[in-house]
């Protein structure tokens, strides 16, 4: 039991991650630039979100205590909530939504890869179908990053804003809690250190076109990965849990 | 979004290999790359095909619609174009 505890800590970290960054992406259904962007949006969120699904249901099942992936995403308080900061923050406009999906999405393909190949089948097999998904987000966010970096005088000045406003929550990525870590140590998911290669080459690719260049990062924001959260993810959950919170155990 | 600067490209989707790429609609994008990214998220959320065509709507070539005259009438009286008019023998099979 004791090893569960520590994967389930690791599964609902992951879910939270992706749970929020795809309501985040949901937020623009109905709002995007143009309609073509506001179908790519969405696509994204639904893929985020059914991964969060898998790895909620999956720490249900392990936990053994009959919740359900609904109990992890309703019922929990912003707290317990352990997704890093860079997800819950707000949209901003469609540089930053772009810049903040190409850097999770970078994080997360080399992440989904190496889980592929780990030494849990459960979890392994979920990443087999994220690591096709997420390319697609790191292409279509990268290409979007490149264009407006390369683009007008003006849309390459709010590209610049959005890269001094969230790169400084990029570290967060490469933090290693304690379940992380026991993980790490079995094989089921790889030391972030090891993958900080790969999301520097995705990110300097990109910049590089974009004529964006990374900055030197003097406070890096963290805390979510210890419940400690900024103030954007208590008004995001008063929404995404809203249905459950006034009808408890509401069903379609 | 200014449209100078996301012409118009037009979709095509291939529904199964062996069938044709068949156009679907339109869509607005600004290159090439993202033409065909947004007709992935627009076209084929459905699994409606594996393979796409982009094509700029500029580079099409369309018939002029006051010459479908002479263009397609004359076709209208040779009926006999049609390979209709001779019976399959039943060795032949399915054709």
């Amino acid at each position: 039991m004791a090893s569960n505890s520590e994967l389930i800590d690791v599964l609902v970290t992951l879910g939270d991650d992706h749970l929020i960054l795809g309501h985040r992406l949901s937020q623009w259904c109905g709002h995007a630039p143009m309609l073509e962007e506001d179908l790519s949006m969405p696509n994204m969120a639904l893929d985020l979100i059914g991964q969060a699904r898998n790895l909620y249901s999956y720490a249900a099942d392990l936990e053994g205590r009959g919740r359900t992936e609904d109990d992890f995403a309703y019922l929990r308080s912003d707290r317990e909530y352990r997704n890093c900061l860079m997800v819950e923050r707000p949209n901003g406009d469609f540089a930053h939504t772009m810049l903040r999906q190409l850097y999770f999405a970078a994080f997360m393909k080399p992440f989904w890869e190496r889980v592929a190949a780990g030494s849990d089948d459960r979890l392994a097999s979920y990443a087999a179908k994220a690591v096709k998904e997420v390319s697609y987000h790191v292409r279509h966010a990268g290409e979007w990053v490149v264009r407006l970096g390369d683009g007008t005088e003006h849309s390459a000045a709010r590209m610049r804003e959005a890269v001094d406003a969230l790169h400084p929550y990029t570290d967060e990525l490469f933090t290693v809690t304690q379940p992380m870590r026991k993980a790490i140590e079995k094989g089921i998911i790889p030391d972030p250190k090891d993958i900080k290669d790969d999301w520097m080459v995705t990110i300097n690719l990109v910049f590089n076109q974009a004529f964006l260049a990374v900055p030197e990062v003097a406070f890096p924001q963290q805390g979510g990965r210890e419940g400690l959260h900024t103030e954007s993810l208590g008004h995001l959950l008063s929404e995404l849990q809203y249905m459950q919170r006034a009808y408890p155990g509401l069903s379609w | 979004m200014t449209l100078t600067l996301t012409p118009l490209w037009e979709v095509f989707i291939r529904p199964r290999n062996g069938l044709n790429h068949k156009h679907v609609g339109s869509l607005h994008a600004a290159d090439s790359e993202l033409a065909m990214q947004a007709a992935r998220d627009v076209y084929t959320r459905r699994e409606e095909g594996n393979s796409i065509w982009v094509v700029a709507s500029s580079e099409i070539v369309a018939s002029d619609p006051d010459k479908a005259g002479e263009n397609f009438e004359p076709a209208a009286d040779k009926v006999y174009r049609h390979p209709s008019f001779y019976d399959i023998p039943d060795d032949v099979g399915h054709m």
